[in-house]
C-alpha cells in the first residue's frame, strides 16, 4: 500500500523531513505521533501534493504506483485523501455541490460513469445521518459557520463518499471536545476495511483511544525514531516526547 | 466632452480621454484620429439566443435607430416586463442613440437592456433616463457583450422619486473600450441596489462607473460589484457617493471586490463617498486580491483539477451578486451568462 523511503522535504530553504522511512500495509491504521514541529504536516501536505513542499530526496508510492509525479487532484483520484487539521471555508460553494463535483472529478479521472442527482442524495443523506450531521447544513457554504467539530465531519463525510484507498487524519482531534471526537472517531471506524489504510497523525494519545492504531511511530527531527504496537502511544503519553530531544523545525 | 456629441458632430476632439479626471481610466479620445463614419439604417437584427425564454415585450434598436415601436411611458399600476436591445450591425461606424423612460406611479417593471456588437470596430453611445415615481419598482438587469475591436459608451441617468425602489445589476464582459455609466439620484426614503459583475479578460477593457446622490431623508444604497480580470484585460471601477445636504437618515454601503487572475491584468477603483449630513450610516469595503491558494489546494486534494478548482472559485465570488437579482427569470438569464462567460475566461 503506502510506501515512503528516505524522503526528504524542505519548505523554502529549511529541510522538515530528513530519510523519513514508512510503510503501511493494505488494511492496516497506522498512527505518527510526535512533538510540535517533529514534521507531522509537513509530511501530510507532502503525500497530499502541496506546492511548496519540495522534494529533495526519497520517494512515495501507492500501490507501487508514483506518487510524486502527481498533482494533488491525480493523487486523490488514485485514493489518496488528506483530512486537514483546519478545513477551509469554501463561501458560495454548497457543501453538497462541492461534494458531488469531487465525487464526479474522481469518477471522470478514473473513467467511471458521474452519479446522478438522486443516487448522490441518497449516498450522502446516508454518510450525514452516520455522522449525526444535519442534512440541511449541507446545503450552505462548504464549512461557512460550522463549528470545528462540525468541519472535522465534514472531512469524515466527505471521506465516507469519496472512499479513498489511503485515509490520512491530520490532527483530527484538534478542537474536538470529547463528544465530537467520540462520533468523528466512530465515522472513521466506519471506514476502516481490509481495502483500506489509514495514517492517524496526531500530536496527543486520546484520539488512539477511539481510533486503535495497528502500529505507532514517532517523528522527531524529520524522521521516524521509533515504531511500536499501541502500547508505545500509551508510553509517549506518560513519558512525553522528551527523550526524542527538543525540537529543531518550526 | 460628451461621446454623444463627438458622435453626432463628428468630432473625434469631443471625445472624452485621458484629461478628463472621470474619464482617465477609459480614454476615448487616443482611440480616432477622426470619427467613424455614422453607422447606415440597419436591417432588423436576429433574434438572440440568451433571451429565447425570457417572457418580456421586445423593443429593439439598431445602429442607433428604433426598429418598430418605442416605449417611454409606462401607465401608472402597470406590472411590465420590458427587453430593450440595442444592436450594433455595422462595422467601422459610428451612431448614439437616446431613450428616455418614465415610469408612472405604482408600477412594477423588469427592465433588461441588452447592447449588443454583432459587427466589428463600431463605436455605440447610449444615453438615457429613468424616472421612477413614487411607490413604483424597476429591476434593471444591463447586458453588455461587445465584439472585441467594439467600443460602447452607455449611460443611464436615473431619478427616484420619493419611496420608490430600482435594483440594477449590470454585467459588462468588455471590449475595446467599454464603460456603463449610471448615475442616480435619490429621493427621500428612495431604495436603491446598484450592483455589478464584471468579468474582462483577453485584451479587454471594461469600466463600471456610478454616481448616487441622496437627496432628502432616509434613503438608503447598497452597491456590491465583483469584478474579476484575466489576460491582459483592464477593469474599472468608479463608485461615488454623495449624501448631500439634508439626507439625513441616509444608509449607504459600498462594497467593490475584484480578482485579478493574471500579473498582466488590471484592475482600477475609485470609491468615493461625500457626506454632509447627519446622522447618516455609510460603509463601504473595497478589496483586490487573487485566488486564495490554500482554497485551491484544499479543492484539489479532493479529485478536483485545477481549471475546474478556479472555476468553482470564481463562480462563488461572483454568485453572490448574481443571487441577489430579485426576478427568478433574469437570475437564471444572468447565472447562463455569467457561468458562459466565466468558462470562456482567459
Amino acid at each position: 500500500m503506502l510506501s515512503v523511503r528516505n524522503l526528504h522535504v524542505s519548505v523554502g530553504d529549511t529541510p522538515i523531513l530528513k530519510g523519513l522511512d514508512l510503510h503501511v500495509p493494505k488494511g492496516e491504521v497506522h498512527a505518527i505521533m510526535g512533538p510540535n514541529g517533529a514534521g507531522k504536516s509537513t509530511l501530510s501536505y507532502t503525500l497530499a501534493g502541496r506546492d511548496g513542499y519540495v522534494v529533495d530526496q526519497g520517494s512515495a508510492t501507492l500501490d507501487g504506483e508514483d506518487l510524486l509525479v502527481l498533482g494533488p487532484d491525480q493523487r486523490a483520484a488514485k485514493g489518496i485523501f488528506l483530512s486537514f487539521q483546519y478545513p477551509l471555508e469554501i463561501p458560495g460553494v454548497p457543501a453538497l455541490t462541492f461534494v458531488r463535483s469531487a465525487l464526479n472529478a474522481q469518477r471522470k479521472a478514473r473513467g467511471q460513469e458521474e452519479i446522478g442527482a438522486p443516487d448522490f442524495l441518497k449516498l450522502v443523506r446516508a454518510a450525514a445521518a452516520g455522522l449525526k450531521m444535519d442534512f440541511e447544513m449541507l446545503r450552505r457554504g462548504l464549512n461557512v459557520g460550522f463549528s470545528g467539530g462540525e468541519k472535522k465531519r465534514m472531512e469524515i463525510l466527505q471521506a465516507v463518499i469519496l472512499e479513498p484507498r489511503l485515509l490520512i487524519l491530520d490532527e483530527t482531534d484538534s478542537g474536538l471536545d470529547i463528544d465530537a471526537l467520540k462520533i468523528v472517531a466512530e465515522g472513521v471506524n466506519g471506514l476502516r476495511s481490509p481495502e483500506r489504510s489509514m495514517l492517524v497523525i496526531t500530536h496527543y494519545q486520546r484520539l488512539l483511544d477511539h481510533i486503535r492504531p495497528d502500529r505507532v511511530h514517532v517523528l522527531a527531527h524529520g524522521k521516524v525514531v521509533e515504531s511500536g504496537g499501541p502500547e508505545l502511544a500509551l508510553e509517549l503519553e506518560r513519558a512525553g516526547y522528551d527523550k526524542y530531544g527538543a525540537r529543531d523545525a518550526a | 466632452m460628451s461621446v454623444a456629441a463627438a458622435i453626432l458632430k463628428g468630432d473625434a476632439d469631443a471625445l472624452p480621454g485621458r484629461r478628463d479626471e472621470a474619464w482617465r481610466w477609459t480614454d476615448l479620445r487616443s482611440l480616432y484620429r477622426v470619427m467613424p463614419a455614422p453607422s447606415p439604417a440597419s436591417d432588423r437584427p436576429a433574434a438572440n439566443p440568451l433571451f429565447s425564454s425570457l417572457q418580456a415585450q421586445e423593443v429593439l434598436y439598431a445602429n442607433g435607430r428604433a426598429i418598430g415601436p418605442v416605449i417611454s411611458v409606462l401607465d401608472a399600476g402597470a406590472k411590465r416586463r420590458l427587453l430593450r436591445r440595442f444592436v450594433s450591425a455595422s462595422p467601422d461606424r459610428s451612431h448614439h442613440v437616446s431613450c428616455d423612460l418614465q415610469v408612472e406611479e405604482k408600477t412594477d417593471l423588469l427592465l433588461i437592456d441588452s447592447f449588443e456588437g454583432v459587427a466589428s470596430g463600431y463605436l455605440s453611445s447610449f444615453s438615457g433616463t429613468l424616472k421612477v415615481a413614487s411607490g413604483s419598482r424597476v429591476e434593471r438587469v444591463v447586458i453588455v457583450e461587445d465584439a472585441a475591436d467594439g467600443v460602447s459608451a452607455i449611460r443611464l441617468d436615473v431619478e427616484l422619486s420619493a419611496g420608490a425602489d430600482f435594483a440594477q445589476t449590470v454585467l459588462l464582459g468588455g471590449a475595446l473600450r467599454q464603460r456603463v455609466e449610471t448615475r442616480v439620484i435619490q429621493g427621500p426614503g428612495a431604495r436603491l441596489r446598484l450592483d455589478g459583475v464584471n468579468l474582462i479578460d483577453g485584451a479587454r477593457h471594461g469600466d463600471q462607473t456610478t454616481y448616487v446622490t441622496h437627496q432628502g431623508l432616509g434613503g438608503a444604497s447598497d452597491q456590491l460589484v465583483k469584478t474579476v480580470v484575466a489576460g491582459q484585460a483592464r477593469a474599472v471601477f468608479q463608485g461615488r457617493i454623495v449624501v448631500s445636504e439634508g439626507a439625513d437618515g441616509t444608509n449607504a454601503r459600498m462594497g467593490s471586490h475584484a480578482l485579478v487572475l493574471s500579473d498582466r491584468a488590471e484592475y482600477d477603483a475609485k470609491p468615493e463617498l461625500e457626506i454632509y449630513a447627519d446622522d447618516v450610516q455609510c460603509a463601504h469595503g473595497n478589496s483586490v486580491g487573487s485566488l486564495d491558494e490554500d482554497a485551491l489546494f484544499y479543492i484539489r486534494t479532493r479529485g478536483v483539477p485545477d481549471a475546474a478548482a478556479r472555476a468553482m472559485l470564481t463562480t462563488a465570488f461572483v454568485g453572490e451578486v448574481v443571487a441577489r437579482i430579485g426576478d427568478d427569470e433574469a437570475r437564471a438569464l444572468a447565472d447562463a451568462l455569467v457561468s458562459s462567460r466565466l468558462g470562456g475566461l482567459r
